[in-house]
């Protein structure tokens, strides 16, 4: 029975993902279309895609998003690892209850919440709203999810080999550095791909927190989608479709790499 | 969160971390608590008495576009003169509109079909995962995520083209036959319905599938050979098992989508009413910074009781874990 892949079983899977990626295949076909009408095929061609590159509105843009993002991930993924371990190496605490919930509790909190009470953070303070208190609002949410995925490599970690280093002498912080984040570190990356795609995305609390010349791609995007679909957005997405479908490929090759290596190591250990 | 953030509002972050002896003995060790413990006081915890505190304050024609209630500058009498004039009248207009109430049910109630539906599409789907050959469950994954990674915007965006009157949707329909009018989808709760199930549907997969993929299945089989009819033996050992996933992919699902603005607002159109638009447009249009705080304190309030369910479930997860 465990071998056996029932055709009620094929079919579903198969069905629910067509339903999640033909919206997306749909949406880079008429990228290509040719005719203005996003809906009524009119021929191939990649006019739309000339168009895109010389809509300077929308390349400053994707700029201001691409520094926000790399920006944002890089604190973020320190910010997260550092609230990871506080989670899983001190078990006690005082407030140790209202940390964590404080790193789970953004995972769900609706976006209009988060962006406004930060909005209203940054006036009460008197910051003037632009590229600084996006890349704070984006830092703030997404620290949380590099905690929750670094954190849960971290469960799974041998201390043992952690204690090994610190009987041969080692510091506290030596140990970290040379035995504990060479272990973590395909985690830590995949926390810092997920930040940084987060902060991509991100549309609600961006528009909350930035200000005059800190636009974003995705607030330029959503501007421009409630006058009408048009086949340059089309094009737009499929690029930006394109950029984050390849890393997550790439990164998951290396990924697959990596782990047959560390399992050829581990059995080259074993014999000896 | 609710519980412990009512109870420590005005205890710093170091002051706590520093009172923990336990196991955080060293001055590094101290460093990885309060640091992040910090910011997240700052960036998370404060700003929500920043939003309460604002509801309770005054419209004014000013940048920004409030007056102050609750200043602290005035010591201890000020404090208890300003305590006096704080003013509910935010929330007393919330409750006289009706057009907010509507709002916060409707929203309740969108969230908790689409919820329903994304866990009848999501789990079949989840379930022929975890049952499929085991060489081949991690692509399954990967594919599973791999939308997930996509702009969440682009997602809600593709629908669009799909679902309007002269859409791809009513072309296919139309062409074979099936209708001679087009459907009117698009700006509906229908729109809606479909947008949530479709961009969430990876948050109710997941945790759906990693319940069922650790699951025995021998339990399975040894019901049927003992002449359980499958039906059976699936309602009464394979979904009480896969309880936990269900319960975390509906927290996943609701909360947010109670909150849902961009799906509201792009495939919902201004003929339905969700709150996450509601604060928005409160905000952003009207610029009423009063009442909009007002809403997202009540809204919060709405939220408060499944993010604790859902922040419990994840601790217990993680205590399973170790």
């Amino acid at each position: 029975m465990n071998t056996t892949w029932s055709r009620f079983n094929i079919t579903s899977v198969t069905l629910g993902f067509a339903f999640l990626y033909l919206p997306i295949v749909l949406l880079v076909i008429f990228s290509f279309n040719e005719s203005k009408l996003v809906t009524v095929w009119g021929g191939f061609s990649t006019k739309w895609y000339v168009s895109l590159f010389q809509n300077q509105a929308l390349i400053d843009a994707a700029w201001v998003t691409i520094r926000v993002g790399l920006i944002s991930a890089t604190v973020a993924t320190v910010l997260g690892t550092l609230a990871a371990l506080a989670l899983t190496r001190y078990t006690r605490f005082r407030g140790r209850v209202l940390f964590s919930g404080m790193v789970f509790a953004p995972l769900v909190m609706p976006e209009v919440i988060t962006g406004l009470s930060l909005l209203l953070l940054f006036v009460a303070v008197g910051l003037d709203r632009g590229f600084f208190t996006l890349t704070l609002a984006h830092i703030s949410f997404t620290m949380c999810f590099v905690a929750v995925v670094v954190q849960s490599r971290l469960v799974t970690f041998d201390r043992s080999l952690e204690e090994a280093a610190m009987d041969l002498g080692a510091s506290p912080v030596a140990t970290f550095f040379q035995v504990t984040l060479p272990v973590i570190l395909p985690a830590i990356v995949s926390g810092w791909m997920l930040a940084f795609t987060l902060s991509l995305d991100d549309l609600v609390t961006s528009s909350f927190t930035s200000g005059p010349g800190a636009t974003t791609l995705p607030m330029k995007i959503y501007s421009q989608v409630r006058l009408g679909v048009t086949p340059e957005i089309n094009a737009a997405c499929t690029i930006l479709i394109a950029i984050v479908a390849t890393g997550v490929i790439i990164a998951s090759v290396v990924n697959k790499r990596r782990e047959v290596q560390r399992l050829r190591d581990e059995q080259a250990a074993l014999r000896g | 969160m609710a519980g412990a953030t009512l109870s420590a509002p005005t205890a710093t972050g170091a002051a706590l971390a520093q009172a923990a002896p336990q196991q955080a003995t060293s001055f590094t060790g101290k460093l990885v608590i309060i640091i992040p413990y910090v910011f997240l006081l700052v960036f998370f915890l404060v700003p929500f008495f920043i939003v309460f505190k604002i509801s309770l304050s005054q419209t004014a024609i000013a940048m920004p576009p409030y007056t102050p209630a609750l200043d602290f500058s005035g010591g201890i009498s000020g404090i208890v003169g300003q305590l006096r004039e704080l003013n509910f009248d935010n929330y007393l207009f919330l409750t006289e509109d009706p057009l907010y109430l509507n709002a916060y049910i409707t929203s309740v109630i969108v969230a908790g079909i689409s919820t329903l539906l994304t866990l009848l599409v999501g789990y079949p789907i989840a379930y022929g995962m975890s049952r499929a050959p085991a060489t081949l469950r991690p692509t399954l994954l990967m594919l599973v995520i791999l939308p997930f990674w996509t702009s969440f915007l682009i997602r809600v965006y593709a629908w669009i083209g799909i679902l309007k009157p002269e859409g791809l949707l009513n072309q296919l329909l139309m062409s074979t036959g099936i209708i001679s009018e087009p459907l009117i989808i698009l700006n509906t709760y229908t729109a809606i319905f479909i947008g949530i199930v479709y961009s969430y549907l990876p948050f109710m997969v997941l945790p759906l599938y990693s319940a069922l993929e650790k699951m025995d299945y021998s339990l399975v089989e040894a019901a049927q050979d003992l002449g359980c009819p499958p039906t059976t033996a699936f309602w009464k050992i394979t979904f009480p098992m896969s309880l936990p996933g269900v319960l975390a992919g509906c927290l996943l699902v609701f909360i947010p989508a109670v909150g849902e603005f961009v799906i509201p607002d792009l495939l919902g159109g201004s003929q339905t009413l969700m709150i996450g638009r509601t604060l928005w447009n409160e905000f952003n249009a009207n610029r009423d910074w009063p009442v909009s705080s007002a809403v997202a304190v009540l809204l919060l309030l709405v939220l408060i009781v499944p993010i604790v369910i859902f922040q419990h479930a994840q601790a217990r997860a993680q205590e399973q874990g170790r």
